[in-house]
């Protein structure tokens, strides 16, 4: 009986005491010491300090740029995986290696070419300016930063699955008859729909906590673009560490949350294309 | 066995690099002077005269590493461990949190000249050219229609001078009544079009994006844009500011522990020098030394009333009164 459960690449016991070190070095323990700072408030402290009006807006104002950004980012993603995949273009691989540039780039870098794009006076600016759309300096241009942010965690998410799933299949409910908003909304689409998801929720979480960039875009203005990370560095400025920790371990459930129904959605998704529903 | 010995080996090359690097050799000292943002310009000069009179003094190499960003957040890189022999930041507020964290001694504030501020700078207006809005004073601020960029005071510590500034003409203005007074800064904040989270981010919406119309801006930061684009900007001066004293303090545990204290002290101590003063004055910065700021009387304007932030309690009044949560700074944006 033993020999069975010898596994047939060696190694087990110390790639997972790697793994266990690297989730505890580096996630777990860094956690930890969050709620520890947390902890030396009272809980009507904390919530006296999550509630105030200031960090409530903020909290709305973040999450809701954050979520807009990742819808449009999960249909834009989904087409630009797409072409990616399925069609041969010059200068296809230069694009590919361009989406991922969003990645390497200093986020300071991005907003403060992004700020200058969007204002009254850049290339883009000037022309929404002129049906009376401001992009800097509004909620818009956050929403405009945040898709730049996320974009290659969408399209990244769904190009392998896109690349797996075999032509065969819809030529085949082609040949049955089946239109051809029907052929992707009941063949192609159920099997990115998983990967879709990763990539939101991915897209999600890297945008709520998003701060270099959109510092610039925003204009900062209390109740109106003020965004969550950047309460919590005014309270680092004032050395309240404390209620900084606080509010950031709000967005981390947040996250976590997020996250976590995401994986749901995914196991139950997959169950689902594996026919045991 | 192999391995052994070989990890062996590598661990005495790790220990004799790391000792060769971590020791100070007698002849020549390193030492880390970490300071804010608009003092690059100013420590790259300094470093090289103040090279050339550590070597005829003691006759050792000296090799200053500079660290510049936020004041606030080096504050904080300082009190979390980065090891500082001298911090020159932008206020007193930002060392005396490094003194809570328990690596500066108290009375640090006395231990040099004027506040242990060797050179001051002040609150101006940068506006653009011809000035068309007519901006002249900090009334002028509050008038419907003037664009506004100065960055936000709760995330940088400089911009707080700029808040204090505009507080302080307040209080000559109105004579001391509090409810008035709050209302020119909330005016005042209402003109504001981008609160950004740095004086560098805010100059940048004011000259890259053409944000604006009147940049609320640190002397010194104003005399740079102007260097690089001076048809396109005025500086107005308004007839009452603050003086802006960016306060330098050796780190006293750090240069304990690293047998540093003599270079670091003589660094500080150095910086009221004719030669360096003249430095900073080049900088933009405001001397200390009353002569030579005279020799400079056609850059700065020495008419301006200027208060210091002793004239509202010390920062520590300041701080919690308008810049804490719930502070007269949160009020003005309440609903």
């Amino acid at each position: 009986m033993k020999k069975k459960n010898k596994r047939v690449i060696p190694g087990f016991g110390i790639s997972m005491g790697v793994t266990l070190t690297m989730v505890s070095v580096i996630v777990l323990i860094p956690l930890a010491t969050l709620v520890i700072y947390t902890a030396q408030m009272s809980f009507p402290e904390i919530i006296a300090t999550i509630t105030r009006g200031r960090v409530l807006s903020s909290f709305y104002v973040s999450f809701i740029t954050a979520f807009a950004a990742s819808a449009i980012n999960a249909v834009m993603g989904l087409i630009l995986a797409w072409v990616l995949v399925r069609y041969e273009f010059p200068g296809k691989r230069i694009l590919d290696g361009m989406i991922e540039l969003p990645f390497a780039l200093p986020t300071a870098v991005a907003g403060i070419s992004l700020t200058y794009l969007t204002t009254d006076s850049g290339w883009i600016g000037s022309f929404f300016a002129k049906f009376g759309i401001q992009i800097a300096y509004t909620r818009l241009g956050i929403t405009f930063a945040l898709i730049f942010v996320g974009i290659p965690f969408v399209v990244r998410s769904i190009q392998p699955v896109l690349e797996k799933l075999d032509p065969s299949y819809e030529e085949a409910a082609s040949v049955l008859g089946a239109s051809r908003t029907r052929i992707f909304w009941k063949v192609i689409f159920p099997e990115v729909l998983s990967s879709l998801c990763t990539g939101f929720g991915l897209a999600f979480g890297r945008c709520l906590g998003e701060y270099g960039s959109i510092v610039f875009i925003a204009g900062n203005k209390p109740y109106y673009t003020e965004i969550t990370p950047l309460i919590i560095m005014s309270e680092l400025q004032e050395f309240d560490y404390p209620s900084a920790t606080a509010i950031a371990l709000v967005m981390l459930i947040a996250a976590f949350l997020i996250l976590f129904i995401n994986n749901l959605i995914q196991a139950r998704n997959t169950k689902i294309l594996n026919g045991n529903r | 066995m192999k391995k052994k010995l070989l990890s062996l080996g590598l661990i005495a090359v790790l220990l004799t690099g790391c000792l060769t690097g971590c020791g100070s050799n007698k002849n020549s000292v390193r030492m880390i002077n970490v300071s804010y943002d608009p003092t690059r310009e100013l420590f790259e000069s300094y470093n090289e005269i103040f090279a050339q009179h550590w070597k005829e003094q003691t006759g050792q190499d000296v090799e200053v590493i500079q660290s510049h960003g936020g004041s606030g957040k080096q504050a904080l890189e300082v009190s979390n461990g980065l090891e500082a022999d001298v911090v020159t930041l932008a206020l007193e507020y930002d060392i005396d949190a490094i003194e809570k964290a328990g690596l500066i001694e108290d009375g640090w504030v006395d231990e040099y000249d004027d506040d242990s501020a060797p050179y001051t700078s002040t609150i101006v207006f940068l506006v653009r050219k011809g000035n068309p809005k007519n901006i002249h004073d900090w009334d002028d601020l509050v008038k419907d229609g003037v664009g506004v960029i100065t960055p936000n005071p709760k995330t940088s510590g400089g911009a707080r001078w700029n808040y204090l500034a505009a507080w302080g003409y307040a209080k000559e203005r109105y004579n001391g009544d509090e409810a008035q007074m709050k209302e020119f800064i909330k005016k005042l904040y209402q003109n504001v079009l981008v609160l950004d989270s740095g004086a560098r981010g805010a100059t940048t919406s004011f000259v890259e994006n053409n944000q604006g119309d009147v940049l609320i801006a640190w002397e010194n930061e104003a005399y740079l844009s102007m260097l690089d684009c001076p048809d396109d900007y005025e500086i107005i001066t308004p007839g009452i500011s603050i003086l802006a004293q960016p306060s330098v303090a050796v780190v006293d545990s750090v240069v304990d522990e690293r047998g540093t204290r003599a270079v670091a002290d003589e660094y500080l101590s150095y910086l009221y020098s004719d030669d360096a003063q003249r430095i900073a004055a080049d900088n933009y910065f405001r001397p200390v030394n009353e002569e030579i700021l005279q020799e400079y009387s056609d850059v700065f304007d020495l008419n301006m009333k200027l208060k210091t932030v002793h004239d509202f309690g010390g920062w520590d009044s300041v701080s919690a009164k308008h810049f804490a949560n719930g502070g007269i700074f949160d009020e003005i944006y309440e609903k």
